[in-house]
């Protein structure tokens, strides 16, 4: 359909694709500076100006050894929050999504008010809950943060995921005399899984990243978004942007390989 | 809900089935944010005793809101006046990007998507940090502007001051504009996405134009998308105190920054409460004025 409208207006077309270009250029500039100052010998306390070309950052990346105990932190909460938010979201998606039930506009409600809710009040709010039950601040209270905020995000991005899934196989289950927590646990869940993978990478990346509600409920544990804030008053070390390029590297492989493999996928038509 | 023909043998399943599977996550969202948005609201009633304190008493106390415009009136209307503009770019940016995926990237669109969502696996703070070195007196996007001599035109307009960029307005908006994109674009390229092409096509087989049919069948059809791309960036960016520390200036400061400090160092937690619920009241009739304005109801 393209095709043929890409003759009528020509400018049109290329306007997009030079808006496109620039956008994606705009994206990347940012992400290309991290990688960039990975490879810099720093002048100063702050890796944030250029002085010249070095690898020691790379050799030496595990010897900042504050910031790889808060990247390890992070991962942790990260795992243990995202896998308990994607057990109880996936619930609720696929129980709004199945099931006729009463009050399902209410529970969508209350899914969609945490994340329309500025996170610098969730972290007061669950600040002042942990704070008035006497709750030490620690993992556990800013493990509890994220999975409520993680929860919200996987129920309505798995919703959104599985609407449009072919459910007749369900019937043919329950046809068949399958009971219904079987049907579920040998049909419906594999239909659902690759929204819920999906949703879990989201959420791991959202709480790995999270500073602001993490900064209200940590007490003296550091993540390491909470480590590179604490610590901008003295320096920003190269061994941090290895880190976090490391990751940009792996989900950039990660996408090269799957768009690969479906090509070929497609090709062998399978 | 929708309802699918799939719905009408759901009589024949446990009709508990659903409610136990919801139950334990509204259980855990019902603690850990129902129950502290009451415990807020109450703490913005109270009064503290004594100011060395963190303890507060349940008093009724309706100054606190008084407090929070008289005394931070100026953070608040700064932080809207941030996240609106970020909003509005965002945009303007987002809306081309996502209709390139949607329509034109062909077999490349799935690589596309995916490299928009990169960011969001980069530290937020040191993208934040990166545009740091790229504003910065000595950085390539001041050297870029005075190369070309808009640097003078620019200052004019106000985007520079005294002829720099970082530790502005600009680049607190630069920041949060870039911050937010993905949150933008996304949504917009799932209404887009969603649109069947054929529509289009009908629409220029009837010779509509190519302007009319977008804003007649395009654009009313990826109003959802824009809505709710608004309100996840909108709200976050009105919160947000990280562009306004790294790229900002003492005098750009937030009311997150507020809330962030009388909450973890000076304590005082009826006025942070009391702000906090100043900001949702704002951000809600916003959101209730924009979506009467957009004329949509669907959020989720």
């Amino acid at each position: 359909m393209s095709a043929s409208h890409a003759g009528r207006r020509p400018w049109g077309t290329y306007v997009l694709y030079v808006v496109t270009a620039l956008g994606m250029v705009y994206l990347f500039i940012p992400l290309l500076t991290i990688a960039r100052f990975t490879f810099n010998q720093p002048s100063s306390n702050y890796n944030t100006s250029w002085n010249e070309f070095t690898t020691d950052n790379w050799r030496n990346a595990f010897e900042a050894s504050d910031y790889r105990d808060a990247f390890v932190e992070s991962i942790k909460v990260a795992i243990i929050a995202c896998g308990l938010a994607t057990i109880l979201g996936a619930l609720v998606a696929i129980a709004l999504t199945r099931y006729k039930m009463r009050g399902g506009a209410w529970i969508n409600f209350l899914l969609v008010l945490p994340l329309t809710t500025p996170e610098i009040v969730l972290g007061a709010s669950t600040f002042t809950l942990f704070f008035n039950q006497g709750v030490r601040f620690g993992f556990w209270t800013i493990v509890a943060a994220h999975t409520m905020f993680c929860l919200s995000f996987v129920a309505l991005t798995v919703k959104a995921r599985i609407r449009g899934l072919d459910w007749s196989l369900e019937d043919a289950a329950a046809d068949l005399g399958s009971p219904p927590l079987r049907t579920f646990a040998k049909v419906t869940l594999p239909l659902v899984t690759p929204g819920i993978a999906a949703a879990f990478m989201l959420s791991v990346s959202l709480s790995i990243d999270d500073y602001i509600i993490t900064s209200f409920v940590a007490g003296q544990v550091s993540t390491f978004p909470r480590e590179i804030w604490d610590s901008y008053i003295r320096e920003v070390v190269p061994q941090i942007q290895v880190f976090t390029t490391i990751i940009m590297l792996v989900v950039i492989s990660v996408l090269v390989v799957s768009t690969l493999a479906g090509k070929r996928r497609r090709a062998q038509g399978l | 809900m929708a309802t699918t023909p799939a719905d009408t043998r759901s009589v024949r399943v446990d009709k508990k089935i659903p409610y136990v599977l919801i139950l334990p996550g509204m259980l855990f969202l019902f603690v850990f944010f129902i129950v502290p948005l009451i415990t807020l609201f109450k703490i913005s009633l109270s009064t503290k005793p004594n100011p060395l304190l963190a303890e507060y008493e349940f008093t009724w106390e309706w100054g606190n809101f008084t407090t929070a415009f008289d005394d931070f009136g100026g953070q608040l209307g700064r932080s809207f006046f941030y996240a609106g503009v970020a909003t509005v770019l965002c945009i303007l940016i987002a809306y081309p990007i996502a209709y390139f995926i949607a329509f034109k990237a062909g077999t490349y669109r799935n690589v596309v998507l995916g490299l928009v969502m990169v960011p969001f696996f980069t530290s937020f703070l040191l993208r934040t940090i990166a545009w740091q070195s790229l504003l910065n007196d000595s950085g390539p996007v001041l050297s870029f502007i005075e190369a070309i001599s808009l640097d003078g035109f620019l200052g004019n307009i106000g985007l520079l001051e005294d002829g720099r960029i970082l530790n502005t307005d600009t680049a607190v908006i630069g920041g949060l504009t870039y911050n937010f994109l993905p949150f933008m674009l996304l949504p917009i390229y799932v209404s887009l996405e969603k649109i069947d092409p054929r529509l289009v096509e009908a629409a220029s087989d009837l010779y509509a134009p190519f302007a009319s049919a977008f804003r007649r069948v395009i654009l009313p059809l990826s109003l959802p998308g824009v809505f709710a791309g608004t309100l996840l960036t909108f709200i976050p960016a009105t919160g947000d105190f990280i562009n306004a520390r790294f790229l900002g200036n003492p005098n750009t400061s937030v009311i997150g920054n507020v809330v962030q400090s009388q909450f973890l160092s000076r304590n005082d937690y009826p006025t942070a409460a009391a702000i906090s619920f100043v900001l949702m009241a704002i951000i809600t009739t916003a959101v209730v004025i924009y979506a009467a304005m957009l004329g949509t109801e669907d959020i989720a």
